[in-house]
């Protein structure tokens, strides 16, 4: 991998080199960007690497927890973070911004979407989908030994929130929420589910690879306010909040707030990283369906792409 | 040592006191039925009885990020300042194996001097191996290094050998001080002893945050998680070692006027070698056990394979890093208890350096001469793209064709117990009033082991009470207790069937050892799709992973028991079926119950990973606190696992001692 990315700036260099030579950097230590565990935050992280590197800086990747990682660029030991989801991270993001040692470094363009979710062919089997008020009828379709009568509803670890047991009170659905441990049991059971064309109603989030290689829709719940969250007289229910779909929002980046003294460069550059959820659909997209090796996957979109990623660091 | 006893046959169970259990029971599921009707604070620990513990330990730990201090420098940056210290041979065995000697910094840098090629690797182990023991280790571990380059995982496998080649080190030292410490202080032997116990059962989850904290993010906090899991076998083994040196061996030492530093090593450790040597192979193989959550946060290696290759559902990819971790695994644990058995001989060989080292010169003269050819041809340096094999496809397509073909049978079964037996004992269990449970341990400490049993099983129960974490730990019970019957109804027949047949016993043994060594991440993935997330798919993980002691502990229980007892058995006349039911197995049962107890331990040491599946129990606490940052809530969870734990291990402890003083056994 290290060898095509060099042999790529290698190249680079040499075509480039007579009329913007590898730029002067600020400081020679190496920026550290975190890693998750989705493919969509490594090739984010991998082409701010990539970019980053073109730049001139010395880059490494750190192996970090998503909320964990806080606490690691407060103390300035991790510097950027690519991938920071409104709907998942928000509070954490603000709540660390709010000490002073963490500064936002703009939206990335794309926007996260999370809801709930159903394999295309179980629109046979429940014709009034994807409207939420068709749930009900098919309750008994979605259930299982350990939830019936009641339809099983598989939620994303609890770390995630999402208020799905507030909204099935809410919105009187026949529904019980089993919470996966992590998106990979999540995603194995949809995979199995898939391969009997079983049913299978669960949380779904995108960009990500499921939606993409398992086709199917979300569930059209009523639409998403922010009084109806906060609000029980706003919504379908008159008494209850969280009786509408989930927020929609932008993915963040963010980091350490003495980047930009260091590496003012850098810090213009990542602030510059924009990339579409149709980009990025496509990228992850060709790693986890395809199973292209990550570093061709964003070898190749640095080539394609050398007029846009020139302009942020120029 | 007292002849062997009347053996206890049904007659024991005639005693009144037998009677006791049954009838608390019976009372218990009149409870558990009348629940609805018990007010809410005998059910459940009332929140006035609560203390905010994890509040305090993140007030207490922020504190000790942030301010505290020696006086010269802060508790903050002497924690780094360890950190780089251990980061500096880290980087030297990186360099070695997977980096090379490199120019410039983070991603960028190119080789200059490649690292050692994995032809001069594998040789080196071979060299081992024969070192060791003989041709046919050396073979093995040849073997054992080539499905690493074979399969592709080379350079992931060399990163956690690096990890572990440091870890290893650092958990022998640590553990053969502080055994030292122990062995001569007996004051600091009582101060250990409940630490121990705590490093041993606290779940790894729970001070990884904190270790984040203080040694800052990367492969060194991993390194020293590593570390600490590892590293109690060590302690313990070294103080049973120095212990058990027959005394007349310590007076000789003293006669010849050893100072008490030569004591130690020149008479002293060199006799306990053997015993130590078993130590540094547990260090080992728990290193090992480590290598995924590592990966976690950070140390990269096999153990980040299996787990982004599971992320995105390549189960074939998972299980063959998976194999490869198990591979790593094999290989040093045989080639160690070689060099245990082999410790203290060896014979002496005269001659210049070069001479009494042949094997060292080829692998240096062989670490040079492929180092040089890998410059001109790439395949000596790595092993060729081209030459590698995948059973990728293989391992999906099975995994698929049952889930197609059988998962009607599989959901049939899976319904019937969950129905029948896991949700019904699960709401017995939580509708049971904590008082009442409370005074069913205690009672139970005060039967086998009088008031300080009974008072360890009251403070630890009452401890968890006040966490507030009732619920979750009243549903770890249900889960691991569960888990544990069933692993022990499997295994000991195993055991038994491993103990009355050579071939058996070595074909079970090879299939309990990749269980062990396998990250159980690996069958994790494949148990979900066949079994769904919930109890049932936690519970066969865990299952699946503490069968290992079972099936050991009674093969070794029934191997273990006097002939001459068989032979007595034989003569009086009984039938194979009798020898074994009414000489072997009770005389094996001290082994068993041993067996079961560390069947317990690693049932508990499993929660962490079940809640990966999603349960509601102690190891989500743990691993929601790990998601968040939560440092006080992490510890508390641990802290309350930890009391379960200690809780069972006492009262097995102690009904082991009875059964082997009833048996006229040694005690120990």
């Amino acid at each position: 991998m290290r060898q095509t990315t060099r042999l790529i700036s290698l190249g680079m260099a040499l075509g480039l080199s007579a009329g913007a030579a590898l730029a002067q950097v600020e400081s020679e230590d190496p920026i550290k960007l975190t890693l998750h565990d989705w493919t969509g935050q490594f090739i984010t992280t991998n082409i701010m690497a990539a970019v980053l590197e073109e730049a001139g800086y010395n880059v490494e990747l750190v192996q970090a927890d998503y909320l964990a990682q806080f606490s690691g660029i407060e103390s300035g030991d991790l510097h950027v973070a690519m991938e920071l989801w409104a709907t998942t991270a928000a509070d954490a993001m603000n709540a660390s911004i709010a000490t002073g040692n963490t500064v936002s470094f703009g939206e990335t363009g794309m926007q996260a979407k999370e809801e709930w979710w159903y394999p295309i062919y179980m629109k046979e089997k429940c014709p009034g989908l994807p409207d939420w008020k068709a749930l009900n009828a098919c309750a008994e379709l979605f259930a299982t030994a350990e939830t019936a009568p009641k339809g099983r509803y598989l939620g994303g670890p609890v770390t995630w929130g999402g208020y799905d047991e507030e909204r099935i009170a809410s919105l009187g659905l026949n529904y019980e929420v089993i919470h996966a441990g992590t998106d990979a049991a999540m995603f194995a059971e949809l995979e199995a589910a898939y391969q009997r064309q079983d049913p299978i109603l669960m949380w779904i989030y995108s960009p990500h690879w499921a939606p993409i290689k398992y086709p199917g829709e979300w569930i059209e719940f009523p639409a998403y306010s922010a009084e109806c969250y906060t609000d029980p007289a706003a919504g379908e229910n008159p008494a209850a909040a969280y009786d509408c779909g989930k927020p929609t929002g932008p993915i963040y980046k963010a980091g350490w707030v003495g980047l930009e003294g260091k590496w003012p460069g850098a810090a213009k550059a990542i602030k510059a990283f924009t990339m579409t959820n149709e980009e990025m659909g496509a990228m992850v997209g060709k790693v986890d369906v395809e199973g292209i090796p990550l570093e061709d996957v964003v070898d190749e979109w640095m080539t394609a792409n050398e007029a846009v990623w020139t302009k942020w660091i120029e | 040592m007292m002849g062997p006893q009347a053996l206890p046959g049904p007659y024991a169970l005639m005693r009144p006191r037998a009677l006791l259990w049954p009838a608390l029971f019976a009372v218990s599921l009149l409870l558990a039925l009348l629940s609805v009707q018990i007010p809410a604070w005998l059910l459940r620990p009332p929140p006035t009885l609560m203390i905010d513990l994890a509040g305090a330990t993140s007030a207490a730990m922020k504190w000790l990020v942030e301010d505290a201090t020696f006086g010269l420098f802060t508790v903050k940056e002497a924690t780094r300042a360890i950190a780089t210290l251990v980061e500096v041979p880290y980087d030297a065995a990186r360099i070695l194996l997977v980096d090379g000697i490199t120019e410039g910094k983070g991603r960028r840098a190119t080789t200059i001097v490649p690292p050692i090629s994995w032809i001069a690797v594998t040789a080196a182990m071979v060299a081992l191996g024969i070192y060791a023991k003989n041709l046919w280790l050396g073979l093995l571990i040849g073997a054992l290094f080539l499905y690493l380059a074979v399969f592709g995982q080379w350079e992931s496998a060399m990163t956690t050998l690096a990890s572990i080649l440091i870890a290893v080190p650092m958990g022998v030292a640590g553990g053969l001080a502080l055994g030292i410490a122990a062995f001569l202080s007996p004051l600091f032997n009582r101060i250990l002893s409940p630490v121990l116990d705590l490093m041993q059962t606290v779940p790894t989850f729970a001070y990884l945050v904190p270790i984040l904290f203080l040694f800052g993010f990367g492969p060194v906090s991993a390194l020293i998680a590593t570390v600490i899991y590892a590293m109690p076998p060590m302690v313990r083994i070294t103080t049973l070692a120095l212990r058990s040196i027959p005394p007349e061996l310590q007076e000789f030492g003293r006669m010849v006027g050893c100072t008490p530093g030569q004591q130690m090593r020149k008479v002293l450790l060199p006799v306990a070698l053997p015993d130590l040597m078993v130590g540094v192979n547990q260090v080992i193989m728990l290193s090992l056990n480590m290598v995924i959550i590592a990966s976690m946060i950070g140390a990269g290696g096999l153990g980040f394979d299996v787990l982004n290759a599971l992320r995105s559902l390549k189960i074939g990819a998972g299980i063959e890093a998976g194999l490869a971790i198990t591979a790593l695994a094999v290989a040093l644990d045989r080639l160690s208890q070689a060099l245990a058995a082999r410790s203290g001989q060896g014979a002496v060989v005269t001659g210049n350096w070069t001479r009494r080292h042949p094997k060292t010169v080829a692998v240096l003269v062989l670490i040079v001469v492929t180092g040089v050819a890998g410059l001109v041809l790439p395949w000596v340096q790595t092993y060729p793209k081209e030459a590698m094999l995948s059973t990728r496809t293989f391992w999906s397509d099975l995994v698929e064709y049952i889930n197609v073909s059988y998962f009607d049978q599989i959901e049939a079964f899976k319904d019937a117990i969950l129905i029948n037996v896991l949700l019904p004992v699960k709401r017995f269990l939580l509708a049971l009033p904590w008082v009442w449970v409370l005074a069913l341990a205690t009672l139970a400490g005060w039967q086998l082991g009088r008031a300080r049993l009974a008072l360890l099983c009251l403070g630890l129960g009452l401890f968890i009470a006040v966490t507030g974490l009732w619920e979750q730990a009243v549903t770890t019970v249900y889960l691991c207790g569960i888990s544990v019957i069933i692993a022990a109804m499997i295994g000991v027949p195993l055991g038994i069937w491993a103990a009355a047949n050579q071939t058996a016993g070595k074909v079970i043994g090879a299939f309990i050892d990749t269980l062990q060594t396998l990250p159980s991440f690996v069958y994790l993935i494949p148990v979900i799709m066949l079994f769904r997330v919930g109890d049932f798919a936690a519970m066969i993980a865990v299952v699946l992973y503490a069968l290992a002691p079972a099936v050991r502990y009674t093969a070794h229980g029934l191997r273990s028991v006097q002939p001459e007892l068989v032979e007595a058995g034989i003569v009086c006349g009984c039938t194979r079926w009798q020898v074994l039911t009414r000489v072997r197995l009770p005389m094996a049962l001290p082994d068993i119950l041993l067996g079961v107890n560390q069947t317990i331990m690693l049932a508990l040491s499993m929660l962490v990973i079940t809640a990966l599946v999603g349960t509601r129990d102690l190891g989500q606490e743990v691993y929601a606190a790990l998601a968040t940052a939560d440092v006080g809530r992490g510890v508390m969870a641990g802290l309350a696992v930890a009391a379960i734990a200690i809780i069972a291990d006492r009262l097995i402890t102690a009904a082991t001692a009875r059964a082997r003083a009833r048996l006229g056994l040694a005690g120990e």
